[in-house]
């Protein structure tokens, strides 16, 4: 299986765009990423109802951030997805797969046409992204709690060659229960990864229940800080908060940038609501759902 | 999904909620263990009934496993429910040290084993899972075939005193067990008998076994059906009898052929009695996208593929 193709006419549009939202005024940038996130929680929609599968609350709240990351800080190239000074991304919490090849379809990283084939037979567009079958992608995931150490290898690789490129990485509150996440806490910051930053999509709820009610996290800033990592704490879907923690200068430390979000963030009755993890809506709910996010 | 498949399948995994929560009501010594997984591993209604003994650890396998085993030193009987891919292998050092090294009556639970997660990708599916906990010593393999074996696997686990690991089915199969067919290690299940060759199958698979023995009855191919409850320990005798009595086994387990089912009867045969045999499972590749049906097809796994298996064999040795 070799990797699908870029689309260059959408990845020009994408560089353009990139451009022009790190160049705008706060307001002219925060007003197109909001646009642009729209567009992609749109065709999430699209894309769980085709499949009849997927889990769309997580995929609403994480849009924001992955549509700020793209469009707003990293360095990537959709026609040369594996060029060696590209900022590596890395989405840990993967059950949101859908989130984030519409990202990448959006950004010309493949063509939006194969959206369609979410999960389908033989499809490259697995229910968890795969780094073989889909450009943009820079490891597997879909077992949780693999996000943090591979991308605090990324960041080791980079202070050892003295690079400047950056890594990201993306990570569910609820996946913050697997200790393999402590394990590289501990080590990115005793390594001084300044280049490293994990965004948490703190959402509050998993799959069951709230985080608090599973297995509390507690105070989670405090943690993230007793592990030697400078914390920033935004407005999840508030794309020039976003902007600002992701891109800030660091002061030798990792950086965790704890994002309060919602699940289910825009559709109005699948907002804070646990049974959307993994509920597939129905026709009359996607009709509904899209029309909330026409607005 | 075949024809007959659909039309009496069964969910195990409602089968195991049940009789796990008519257990917990006779013996308060059983608890459940969870991973953010009450109602992946249907113990809603467990909760319900016995809300102080259901322990949620939150998504934390390794911590899963340890807390079991935890509790079953300190005299409960855990029975520790998570998705199979996840509690074997990421909890798969606990299985080995703090379960059944510690000789911890532990029932690790595995639900939805084997591509019952087709779309959601290898991540999610559990094929290694037959192979690591054969591996591992004093742990006894269960491999329910319909939702009559994982009632009785939940009794007979609950009441063994011993380590086991229980792979319960969501893939829907029909029941398959015949009345009064025995359950416990080193008993197989004889749900056809022939003489020109033998399949031995376990779990989702037995029941496509049976309709392969089926279709070759109509060309007059007498095929014996060994079903194998217990992958450890395993019925050698059953084994080494259809290997001297038939002309070749082959054997099919939704599972990679790295070391499960098929490995385990080879071993036997080779060392016993020596035949030809075919060895039907996933191939050592990770899957393509797609549902669990069309991946068993995919790789063979269906009725026409054990029939294409047992006429090879028959024909090539
Ligand atoms: C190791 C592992 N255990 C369990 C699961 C099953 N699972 C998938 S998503 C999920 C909940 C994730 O919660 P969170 O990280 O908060 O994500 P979000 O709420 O943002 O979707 C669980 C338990 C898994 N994918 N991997």
């Amino acid at each position: 299986m070799s990797l699908l193709a870029a689309d260059p006419t959408r990845s020009a549009v994408y560089r353009q765009a990139a451009e022009r939202i790190r160049r705008a005024d706060r307001h002219t940038a925060a007003a197109e990423l909001d646009q642009l996130a729209t567009e992609v929680r749109r065709s999430i929609i699209r894309m769980i109802d085709r499949a009849q599968l997927g889990h769309v609350g997580g995929d609403l709240s994480v849009t924001d951030i992955l549509v700020t990351c793209f469009y707003g800080v990293l360095s990537v190239d959709p026609e040369r997805p594996r060029w060696s000074g590209r900022d590596r991304f890395v989405l840990s919490k993967g059950h949101c797969a859908a989130a984030l090849y519409s990202t990448l379809a959006h950004c010309g990283f493949f063509p939006e046409a194969e959206l369609d084939t979410f999960m389908a037979p033989l499809s490259a567009l697995n229910g968890h992204p795969n780094r073989i079958k889909v450009p943009g992608i820079e490891t597997n995931t879909g077992a949780l709690g693999h996000g943090l150490p591979v991308a605090t290898g990324c960041a080791l690789a980079a202070q050892l060659d003295g690079a400047d490129w950056r890594t990201f990485v993306v990570l569910g509150d609820g996946e913050l229960q697997e200790g393999s996440n402590w394990e590289a806490a501990m080590a990115a910051a005793h390594h001084g990864l300044s280049s490293l930053t994990a965004v948490i999509d703190r959402n509050r709820l998993q799959q069951g229940a709230r985080t608090e009610d599973t297995n509390a996290l507690g105070a989670l800033d405090d943690k993230w800080r007793s592990f030697g990592w400078e914390v920033r704490e935004v407005d999840g879907h508030d794309h020039l908060a976003l902007l600002e923690a992701m891109s800030g200068s660091s002061t030798g430390r990792p950086v965790a940038v704890i994002a309060h979000t919602i699940k289910g963030k825009g559709v109005s009755f699948m907002e804070d609501r646990v049974e959307w993890h993994h509920k597939v809506p129905s026709p009359d709910q996607v009709e509904a759902a899209l029309a909330e996010l026409a607005r | 999904m075949t024809v007959t498949d659909q039309q009496t399948a069964f969910d195990c995994r409602q089968d195991f909620a049940a009789e796990l929560l008519a257990l917990a009501a006779e013996d308060e010594r059983i608890v459940a263990v969870c991973n953010d997984s009450v109602g992946s591993s249907n113990l809603v209604g467990f909760r319900e009934r016995f809300p102080d003994r259901l322990i949620n650890v939150g998504i934390a396998e390794q911590d899963l496993v340890g807390v079991g085993a935890g509790l079953a030193n300190a005299g409960k009987i855990p029975f520790v429910c998570a998705a199979a891919p996840f509690l074997t292998g990421r909890a798969l050092e606990q299985i080995k040290a703090d379960v059944a090294y510690s000789e911890a009556h532990v029932v690790l639970c595995g639900q939805s084993p084997g591509m019952a997660y087709g779309e959601l990708g290898p991540t999610h599916h559990s094929i290694e899972d037959l192979s690591w906990m054969r591996a591992v010593a004093g742990l006894d393999v269960i491999v329910p075939a319909d939702s009559v074996q994982t009632r009785a696997a939940v009794r007979w686990a609950a009441a063994s005193g011993r380590p086991s690991y229980v792979r319960i089915p969501r893939f829907k199969v029909p029941v398959v067990t015949p009345e009064g067919a025995p359950f416990e290690p080193r008993r197989a299940v004889l749900l056809a008998d022939g003489d020109d060759a033998t399949v031995i199958a376990i779990g989702s698979l037995t029941s496509r076994a049976l309709q392969a023995a089926a279709l070759l009855r109509e060309e007059g191919v007498h095929l014996r059906v060994l079903n194998m409850p217990f992958l450890d320990p395993l019925d050698e005798e059953a084994i080494v009898a259809a290997a001297r009595e038939t002309r070749g086994i082959v054997t099919a387990e939704e599972a990679t052929v790295s070391g499960g089912l098929g490995a385990a009867v080879a071993a036997t045969v080779v060392t016993r009695h020596p035949v030809p045999m075919r060895i039907l499972g996933v191939p050592r590749v990770f899957a393509p996208t797609g549902d669990t049906a069309f991946l068993l097809d995919h790789f063979g796994l269906s009725a026409d593929g054990i029939v294409s298996a047992v006429k090879d064999l028959l024909r090539h040795g």
